[in-house]
């Protein structure tokens, strides 16, 4: 109870904001640009890691938290930044292993839940 | 104007005569999805931060946590009933890569579980491993070059 | 028969369409026309395990339906035409591998009703033929998974995109009947437009609709006011409205006899399927069960049918490739 009472509701706010606006982006690539989905995934996810490299995606992510890091160029800024965070400690071999091991959670996570998934459920058709 | 006389023609009455998805109502409905997906995050990183975890592993636990109910969502048949109303709003948060390697696996499961679910899993989202990882190594690399004096080569 | 004008037969003994099947998934089943169909499934599934081997029982248990109901024995029935979507054609292979009727497989895409009808008149009025039986299939969710996405995929889809239809469709023609008679036969070009978007199909095959329409009107020398009905397979709403604008352009005002079976199978306030129905099992399902009984009523004494395919795969829509439309066209009187 007591970590609700001091749940600081500014920064959800920012979070809520944006997060919604870094999806409205999405939406207008949907919309405006029949991009599928697999692409305007790689999209988000490749700027990203540049906006993370520039060092530019953290200053966005000290402002709004969650709101930076879930959606999908928060990852592609983690991965960046786990790269640059090992190459200042292992040198070259830091720029192939830091990326994944700043992500591999998120990573090892997915495969493993589609794994189980696909284990215990079926597709079924669209009812709308 | 004949709108068969060119390719060109032709496209452009199509484009004329096609109607245009509702950009305004999607926008809305992807915002406030959106923001409600990282939302949560955002107080699950915070009941994190007050149970004293660092920033790095607070923000793996939101994602672990965000795939696992995305999963459990595609699972359930849920997601997509989801990502129809929502568009961007549920693709662009770490729900929608979740739901992109959750989505063939349940699919390709007729195919096996060797060259089913284990080959077809990345279907849609081994391109975002693919980018994503390249794109990390480039900014590493890149990152060297520039500040090759403070960096010993290993 | 007789080739006339550039590309229409007209069949001296006209062949009669003896008796029809039409069996359609659960969403189809809550569709106005649903009340005409013979077999309305519950469940996409139909107790198999995959999506595929559920569209061969489709496929399997129309034909055997339609052979039932015309009564004639199925060693009687010299040739099997029918065709579907999934790669190979093997929703029909695998369906009716146990008929034990001398098969051709053919892919005319969503066009492939119409062009077995075509082919298994010409067979009959050949006299290479007594009795022939032609069908083709769709299943939803097999399609989605072949030409789209998987089933459980968060995605949206764009107002011009059609549903495909589950079900088949299943006509068994012979040579010596009371009608309803195919009487021409006008087969198709393919037309090419250069529309790209696979989610806008209707705009990719109503040029080729249309190449066909005109041709047969040239060809027969008949006007649309001759038919009762004018049916395309499965423009859509987006595509029906552009053939009407493209025919209307071309001098010829289809417009109070046009409908398309893409339009027909559902109800696009209720049921949120965007331009319509579309598949193979579209226009044969529309056909066998809601068409054939309005001839049989003699509700309509004249149609044009229309099969409209969009000759694409995953990998020429992946290549950047343009969809290659065409359509084929039966005339039946009665």
């Amino acid at each position: 109870m007591e970590f609700f009472q001091n749940l600081n509701w500014m920064m959800l706010l920012k979070c809520f904001i944006v997060g919604g606006l870094i999806c409205i982006i999405g939406q207008l690539l949907i919309d405006k640009t029949k991009l599928t989905p697999a692409r305007i995934l790689v999209i988000f996810v490749t700027t990203g890691a540049i906006l993370g490299g520039l060092g530019w995606y953290e200053k966005l992510v000290e402002f709004a938290g969650a709101g930076a890091t879930v959606p999908l160029t928060g990852f592609g800024n983690t991965l960046a930044k786990g790269a640059i965070e090992d190459v200042t400690k292992f040198g070259l071999v830091g720029a192939f292993t830091g990326g994944i091991k700043a992500a591999a959670g998120g990573i090892a996570a997915a495969v493993f839940f589609g794994y189980i998934a696909s284990l215990i459920s079926k597709p079924k058709m669209k009812k709308q | 104007m004949n709108p068969l006389d060119t390719k060109k023609d032709y496209q452009e009455y199509v484009n004329k005569k096609s109607p245009n998805s509702p950009t305004l109502k999607n926008c809305f409905k992807a915002f406030i999805v959106g923001g409600f997906i990282c939302s949560i995050g955002q107080v699950i990183m915070e009941y994190c931060k007050y149970r004293g975890l660092d920033k790095t592993l607070s923000s793996t636990i939101v994602s672990i946590i965000l795939i696992l109910i995305s999963a459990f969502l595609t699972g359930l048949n849920l997601f997509n009933k989801i990502g129809k109303f929502a568009g961007a709003g549920s693709l662009v948060p770490i729900t929608g890569f979740a739901n992109s390697i959750v989505s063939p696996a349940m699919e390709y499961k007729s195919e096996g579980y060797v060259m089913g679910v284990g080959a077809k899993m990345f279907t849609v989202a081994g391109p975002v491993l693919v980018f994503g990882i390249s794109a990390s190594i480039l900014v590493g690399i890149i990152y060297l070059i520039f500040n090759t004096q403070s960096i010993t080569l290993v | 028969m007789e080739k006339i004008g550039s590309q229409t037969i007209r069949l001296d003994n006209p062949v009669t369409i003896l008796e029809t099947a039409s069996i359609v998934g659960p969403k189809e089943a809550q569709g106005p026309i649903a009340k005409y169909f013979d077999q309305c499934l519950d469940d996409e599934f139909w107790g198999e395990k995959t999506w595929e081997k559920a569209e061969s029982k489709i496929i399997k248990e129309t034909v055997n339906m339609a052979i039932t109901k015309s009564k004639i024995p199925a060693q009687n029935i010299d040739f099997c035409f029918a065709g579907d979507l999934l790669n190979q054609c093997i929703s029909s292979s695998f369906g009716l591998r146990e008929l034990n009727i001398p098969f051709f497989g053919i892919f005319g895409a969503c066009s492939t009703f119409v062009e077995g009808l075509c082919l298994g008149s010409i067979c009959v009025d050949g006299n290479a033929a007594t009795n022939v039986i032609c069908a083709a299939s769709s299943h939803f969710c097999s399609a989605e998974k072949q030409f789209r996405f998987p089933l459980e995929l968060g995605n949206q889809r764009p107002p011009t995109a059609q549903w495909t239809v589950t079900g088949a469709g299943c006509a068994v023609l012979t040579k010596n009947g009371q009608g309803p008679f195919i009487t021409h036969i006008t087969p198709g070009k393919i037309v090419d437009m250069g529309i790209k978007d696979s989610n806008n199909m209707g705009a990719a095959m109503a040029p080729a609709a249309l190449d066909t329409l005109l041709t047969h009107f040239k060809d027969t020398g008949r006007s649309p006011s001759y038919y009762d009905a004018i049916i395309t397979g499965d423009l859509g709403h987006v595509g029906k409205e552009i053939l009407n604008d493209l025919s209307l352009s071309k001098g010829y005002n289809i417009k109070s006899n046009y409908n398309d079976c893409g339009v027909l199978i559902f109800d696009k306030n209720k049921q949120d399927v965007h331009s319509g129905g579309s598949g193979c099992g579209c226009c044969a399902s529309v056909f066998s069960g809601f068409l054939f009984n309005e001839l049989k009523q003699k509700k309509y004494k004249r149609i044009l049918l229309i099969a409209t395919g969009a000759l694409t795969n995953a990998t020429s829509a992946q290549q950047g490739e343009s969809i290659p439309g065409i359509a084929h066209a039966v005339s039946i009187e009665i």
